[in-house]
């Protein structure tokens, strides 16, 4: 059996589902400021309904991460490094940090000459010995590397090499370099890697107080933290590839709806106490953002689901001056005191629910009329409407799959080809957790000079496969989820970006 | 007398991407270049065109390449130092300013890190008032002024010459030396005296980019205040519902489909190669190039690029008249709607309306 816990904004729910994957026990419980109690919570309720020897794996998707860069805490003492002067120096690492985090950082940071042009030549030499300086210098403050080297996607030989000094230098101190991280796009690639560079004392401290309340719990299970493509690391692995966990809830959201209500190709509308996550589902794994994405207001390119978030969600408040405006504040996690079927003063979307009947909760139905519960939810609908509608690639319409605890709200989704409400919505995105894969990817420029393009895709494949093992993955059962290739534009000469991703199942240990 | 600090820079950028129609380049890169250039060097000091002495030169400065590159591999900051020194040993004397050749898009902002790092004022006007793929594209080719001397440089130290017959080879040349360079390259061009900036250039076109941002950022109605700073034409709003596109030879062309919304009623149809080069409307001509038409996210004003733009987004279509200058039989042979290879008359968008 598995137990799959998710930790969200307002609530943590925890599952665990038997070896034929129907859910057997459920929970969802309030998030704490200390998200690791509220995680021990959630396992603990769940745990109880059950036989303990029976449970093989526990996957966790928690906000450790997220909360750590959002409040500036626990972050590790980085040495910055980038490789590629004389080019890049027009703006110096870190430079559109927000003050507070690069403090929290350390802001040691360091451009040395090296990196590679489109094609893989060189820019410059390495500068081995201004790497050694640097790092010798600031040994005793830091905890943490992170090595990023212009066109690194292309040619990752001088991050290679650093990396090999750093180690000499600073003996166990993680290293993080860009080419595992991110694609081209120097500074955004950059900034998520320092991100994760600064986050390893963290998913460190985050696995040891889980392992504890497992132990605790008297469970004897393999530990695995939630990714945010869908899919799981082992606690090794994630030491090395902590920002990996970022946004994993609504990759959780978005894999345990597809699996509840067994679409691949679709949307997935997740409605939550605050606001109302949309995500796409391709081949039954959340689709990948294309464009940038904002982490504690630095732009990084790291892989991250594509999502929208619309401020709608069951706590929203209703207001009405003339019209009836739904959102963008919300009572949260107070809806049980707060909101008009619970004797509360706050007309909620919820009240508007309970109202026309699509919800029996609260203690009493509220005294509004139907007229304003119905706009109330229109215009609730038509929010989300609107972010299902540019999560859509294509006119045709698509199936959609109504999670979230909120999903009451919606009635109807006009660009839907189908509705679907599956058992266990309210829990889905626990579900998503319990049931992941692992995962391996590979997202690299190729030069297809001396190569044909099988051979390329090969030795991408190869490489995913490898990761893959590492991740946990039973090797028997790894197999190609995603290919993609990106031809360069602007550019002459034969270079390509390939987009690989294999999954298997966890190896049972 | 007017000085960019980085508040200038930030509401450059924003204007800069409305004005790039679609394309010229993110000005993110070129945005973040310029504000560590003017906290490195200080703000900078903005001529305006009747400032220029008679007879003293400027050199516009811009970015040539990838815009791919140029996000990847950034600029050191200081290139064009070997640029204008080829220049100036060339002409004998000293340049007096650099400008903008190109209002939209990232050539708003390098000529800013340019006089940052060397120390020199900005001249208020540029050569498109907008964003063009071609290096010819620009006001003083109609004027008759010569693109070069030329000089090109990058982060090495590398600076190359450049002497042609005409601006369509100078064009060609500066394409392969960029090539050869890493993709990306800084240029200085288009060399004028004060008498030709005041005859040739489109005037005001910085000051103008960065009142465009403001009225986005300040606007309370960001739309309306849009339209009123660029004395813009509101020709739609709409959802896209299609949007097709393809990269070929570096450029990317295509088409987007937008069903109205609220008071609009029927489809526009957008086609682009980079820019917006041409709006149609059920089929019938409501705005073409050299004119501006821009696409903006119906919530915040800011601008849709070609590349960006997706099925489901909630779209206004702006037409901005462009510069007179453009309105010229020489001037639409540039850059007129045939040009570009659409079988397409060009009428002044105001006419159109």
């Amino acid at each position: 059996m598995r137990l799959g816990v998710d930790v969200g904004g307002t609530n943590t729910d925890a599952v665990i589902l038997d070896e034929k994957d129907d859910v057997v026990s459920w929970t969802k419980t309030p998030t704490t400021d200390d998200v690791t109690e509220g995680i021990k919570k959630a396992m603990k309720s769940v745990v109880s309904e059950v036989e303990k020897d029976r449970i093989t794996h526990v996957m966790v998707g928690t906000t450790h991460c997220t909360n750590a860069i959002a409040e500036r805490k626990n972050l590790a003492e980085t040495a910055v490094l980038r490789i590629g002067a004389p080019a890049t120096l027009a703006i110096k690492p870190l430079f559109e940090w927000p003050e507070d985090l690069r403090k929290a950082i350390g802001n040691h940071t360091i451009i040395v000459e090296g990196g590679h042009e489109f094609d893989g030549e060189e820019i410059k030499n390495l500068d081995e010995e201004a790497i050694r300086t640097f790092l010798t210098e600031l040994k005793d403050e830091i905890e943490s590397v992170s090595i990023t080297s212009v066109f690194s996607p292309v040619n990752p030989e001088h991050e290679e090499r650093a990396q090999e000094i750093a180690r000499e230098i600073l003996k166990d101190s993680p290293i993080s370099v860009s080419n595992e991280i991110g694609s081209i796009g120097l500074l955004e690639r950059e900034n998520a890697t320092a991100l994760n560079a600064a986050l390893v004392p963290v998913i460190e401290r985050t696995s040891k107080s889980i392992t504890d309340a497992i132990n605790d719990l008297g469970l004897n299970a393999g530990i695995y933290f939630c990714q945010n493509d869908g899919t799981l690391m082992d606690l090794d692995y994630a030491r090395n590839y902590p920002v990996l966990t970022l946004a994993s809830g609504p990759s959780n959201s978005i894999k345990g709806a597809a699996f509840l209500s067994e679409i691949k190709d679709g949307i997935v509308v997740d409605v939550g106490g605050t606001t109302t996550d949309i995500g796409a589902l391709k081949n039954g794994f959340p689709r990948e953002s294309s464009s940038a994405v904002e982490i504690g207001g630095i732009k990084t390119n790291f892989r991250m689901p594509d999502l929208i978030s619309v401020a709608i969600g069951g706590g929203s408040i209703v207001k009405k001056d003339g019209k009836i405006r739904v959102g963008p504040e919300s009572v949260g996690k107070d809806l049980p005191n707060k909101s008009l079927s619970f004797n509360g003063t706050t007309f909620t979307a919820t009240d508007a629910a309970v109202r026309l009947g699509l919800a029996d909760i609260g203690e009493k139905s509220p005294d509004i009329s139907e007229e304003d519960a119905k706009e109330a939810l229109s215009k609730a609908e038509e929010e989300i409407q609107e972010g299902v509608e540019k999560m859509k690639t294509e006119r045709s319409k698509v199936p959609v799959a109504l999670v979230g605890g909120g999903s009451i709200l919606v009635r109807h989704v006009e660009e839907a080809s189908t509705v679907d409400k599956p058992e266990h919505y309210e829990v889905a995105n626990a579900v998503g957790a319990a049931i992941s894969q692992v995962s391996g990817e590979v997202d690299k420029v190729f030069s297809l000079e001396n190569k044909t393009r099988e051979e390329v895709i090969e030795e991408a494949e190869e490489r995913a496969i490898d990761k893959a093992k590492k991740a946990g993955a039973d090797p028997k059962t790894i197999e190609t989820v995603n290919l993609e290739e990106i031809p360069l534009a602007y550019l002459p000469g034969n270079a390509v970006r390939i987009k690989l991703k294999v999954a298997g199942n966890l190896k049972i240990k | 007398m007017m000085e960019i600090g980085p508040e200038e820079i930030e509401d450059l950028a924003t204007g800069a991407s409305i004005l790039g129609t679609g394309g010229g380049g993110d000005p993110r890169v070129g945005k973040l270049m310029a504000k560590q250039a003017v906290e490195e060097h200080g703000p900078i000091e903005v001529l305006k065109p009747e400032e220029v002495p008679s007879d003293a030169f400027v050199a516009p400065t811009a970015m040539m390449g990838a815009p791919v590159v140029l996000t990847e591999k950034i600029p050191k900051g200081d290139e064009a130092l070997k640029a204008f020194q080829a220049l100036e040993d060339y002409l004998g004397e000293k340049c007096h300013a650099t400008m903008s050749i190109e209002a939209g898009g990232v050539n708003s902002t390098i000529p800013l890190v340019v006089a940052a790092n060397l120390g020199l004022p900005i001249v208020d006007a540029d050569g498109m008032g907008r964003a063009f793929p071609e290096i010819q594209m620009v006001t003083p080719t109609i004027g008759g002024v010569s693109a070069t001397p030329m000089a090109i440089a990058d982060e090495k130290g590398n600076a190359a010459f450049i002497e042609t017959i005409d601006n369509f080879w100078t064009e060609k040349f500066s394409r392969s030396i960029t090539m050869e360079m890493g993709g990306s390259a800084i240029i200085a061009l288009y060399v004028m005296s004060g008498d030709e900036i005041r005859d040739y250039t489109i005037h005001g076109s910085l000051t103008h980019t960065i009142e465009v941002g403001k009225s986005i950022r300040e606007g309370e109605n960001p739309l309306e205040s849009l339209l009123e700073v660029t004395e813009g034409f509101h020709l739609f709003r709409g959802k896209v519902i299609d949007v097709r596109r393809e990269i070929t030879g570096g450029f990317v062309k295509g088409e987007a489909k937008l069903s109205g919304l609220g008071e609009f009623d029927g489809e526009v149809e957008i086609e682009f190669q980079n820019e917006n080069l041409i709006a149609r409307k059920d089929g019938e001509v409501i705005a073409s190039v050299p004119d501006l038409i821009c696409l903006v996210d119906s919530e915040t004003s800011r601008s849709i690029t070609t590349e960006g733009i997706k099925y489901g987004y909630r779209a206004d279509i702006i037409g901005i008249p462009c510069d007179e200058k453009w309105r010229t039989e020489r001037g639409l042979e540039l850059v007129g709607p045939r040009y570009f290879g659409y079988d397409v008359d060009y009428e002044p968008i105001e006419e159109r309306i």
